[in-house]
């Protein structure tokens, strides 16, 4: 199982934003997370990540806690933010540091990138957030497949993207292995509908609908 | 430790690059260069050499605005990144709080430190061609004042910036303090002095416990104590304390309670939620 999460709850400025949310995610799942603006989806994938501490109930993610033992849980899971962040390292730099931390020859990163016509060699001098926002894209996308993590995290990664951006999105998506499981939060059940086999609402914190297709 | 020194080091490329950066190497060098134009370095009064004075002048314009220039770059770049959430993602990799709390402190502290103390020895190496004796006491006294000065304020604003979530409350917090420390502080006591309704030994103990004061009586305690430009209280501790005690307090002071500041900071970036 990679993560068993048992009657968590998140509580902000007093209102609960996670309300004993229980959920098993197994290898293999494909998982379409929904729910409207403030349901708390965002909130659980950062609960997964380790970067919040939650109020009460119990949170494993590959059998680690993900606050005290971070660097156990992160190994096996990659995060695709919602927006490219406007990291000013170059990507020389900031491969290096993937590197470094993650255990991977950033020449992984570069075959990656090469397998969605990206050269990398040709723009590693260039800070990240001066990249054009398809490459800063494919570029989160390559470090992601290439430290072949158990698990990808999506949060609405095509929420600022025009339809044509999103179509060579899924294309980018389409690469992934059979074999990683996937969460993406997502308003567009429709568009990844053929890279999903499990859908899961929330609403107000909780859980309200989880099912296979 | 290999994250540590990873982190610190990109933390130094990327400080190197940034517009902060090269401002704030502008105007502590040019400073130097504002001395050697208007000739402070030239004259001999009251006893001092131009070196001694060049470098008296600017250790006292360092203690007033090195503290708001790291305080404000600190605060800005840590805070920034958490709002940016720059964050969010370097810290989805599997590098731990402890090496990337103490990487960003170390590769931070190189580059706020770097340059006053380059703009010092630049200061010495003009001095030394114009031909005047080199001043090691003061020259050693001096940087390790920069040093623990910029570690000091490190400190408060790596504090800072973890405890207050919002880059406008952290820049607002780190206004405050250095206001009362640098002012407000002074103008109290002084009225308290002057009221006559405290002991002395009570704001001779407060003056201690300000760093700025601190860092104040640590440059001018090299000069004889009877020069009247030295002032009452800290007149009153190199008489008390003597030469080396002060100097000593001077550098160690600021460093435990820097220490003990970003250690605070740490501790809440490991205990509380991290965005
Ligand atoms: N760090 C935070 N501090 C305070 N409130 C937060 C924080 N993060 C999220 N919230 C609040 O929690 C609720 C759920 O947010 P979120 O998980 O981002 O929702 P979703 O991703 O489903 O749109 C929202 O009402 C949001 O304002
Ligand atoms: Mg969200």
């Amino acid at each position: 199982m990679l993560v068993d999460a048992q009657h968590i709850n998140k509580t902000f400025l007093g209102s609960k934003v996670l309300d004993a949310v229980t959920l098993q995610i197994d290898s293999g799942d494909r998982i379409a997370l929904m729910g409207s603006n403030g349901a708390g989806k965002t909130t659980l994938v950062r609960a997964l990540l380790g970067f919040y501490h939650i109020d009460s109930g119990d949170l494993s993610v590959l059998g680690h806690d993900p606050v005290k033992e971070r660097v156990e849980v992160l190994k096996h899971i990659s995060f695709i933010p919602q927006l490219p962040p406007p990291v000013r390292l170059s990507i020389e730099e900031l491969i290096n540091f993937i590197g470094k931390t993650s255990d991977l020859d950033p020449r992984q990163i570069i075959k990656e990138a090469a397998k969605m016509d990206l050269d990398i060699a040709e723009h590693k001098s260039k800070p990240f957030y001066k990249l054009s926002g398809g490459m800063k894209q494919k570029l989160l996308i390559a470090i992601a497949l290439s430290r072949q993590s158990d698990l990808l995290i999506f949060d609405e990664p095509t929420a600022n993207l025009d339809p044509k951006g999103r179509e060579q999105f899924y294309q980018l998506l389409s690469l992934i292995p059979e074999e990683r499981s996937t969460l993406f939060i997502t308003h567009r059940l429709d568009e990844i509908k053929a890279l999903t086999n499990r859908m899961i609402y929330m609403d107000l914190g909780k859980v309200v609908e989880d099912e296979k297709i | 430790m290999k994250n540590l020194l990873q982190v610190a080091y990109l933390d130094i490329r990327e400080s190197l690059r940034s517009k902060w950066f090269i401002v704030y190497t502008l105007v502590f060098g040019g400073l130097m260069a504002l001395f050697f134009i208007t000739g402070v370095s030239d004259s001999v009064v009251m006893g001092f050499t131009g070196l001694s004075r060049m470098l008296l002048i600017f250790i006292q314009v360092t203690i007033i605005i090195l503290p708001i220039f790291i305080l404000i770059t600190t605060v800005k770049s840590i805070s920034g990144d958490r709002e940016s959430n720059v964050l969010e993602y370097m810290l989805s990799f599997p590098v731990s709080l402890k090496d990337y709390y103490w990487g960003k402190m170390l590769g931070r502290f190189v580059t706020v430190f770097l340059p006053v103390l380059l703009a010092l020895l630049l200061g010495v190496a003009f001095g030394l061609f114009k031909g005047g004796a080199m001043p090691w006491k003061m020259v050693f006294l001096y940087t390790a004042l920069l040093f623990s000065l910029s570690f000091l304020f490190l400190g408060l604003a790596f504090l800072l910036s973890t405890v207050l979530k919002s880059t406008d409350m952290a820049l607002g917090a780190s206004f405050v303090v250095w206001i009362l420390l640098l002012g407000f502080i002074d103008i109290a006591l002084m009225g308290l002095m002057l009221q006559g309704r405290v002991s002395d030994s009570l704001i001779v103990t407060i003056a201690m416990l300000n760093p700025i004061e601190v860092f104040r009586i640590g440059a001018i305690s090299l000069f004889d104590p009877e020069l009247t430009v030295i002032g009452p209280v800290a007149y009153y501790l190199l008489d008390t304390l003597g030469q080396t005690a002060l100097m000593v307090y001077a550098f160690v002071y600021p460093i435990v309670l820097g220490l003990l500041l970003s250690l605070l900071g740490y501790i809440v970036f490991k205990k509380k939620d991290l965005l």
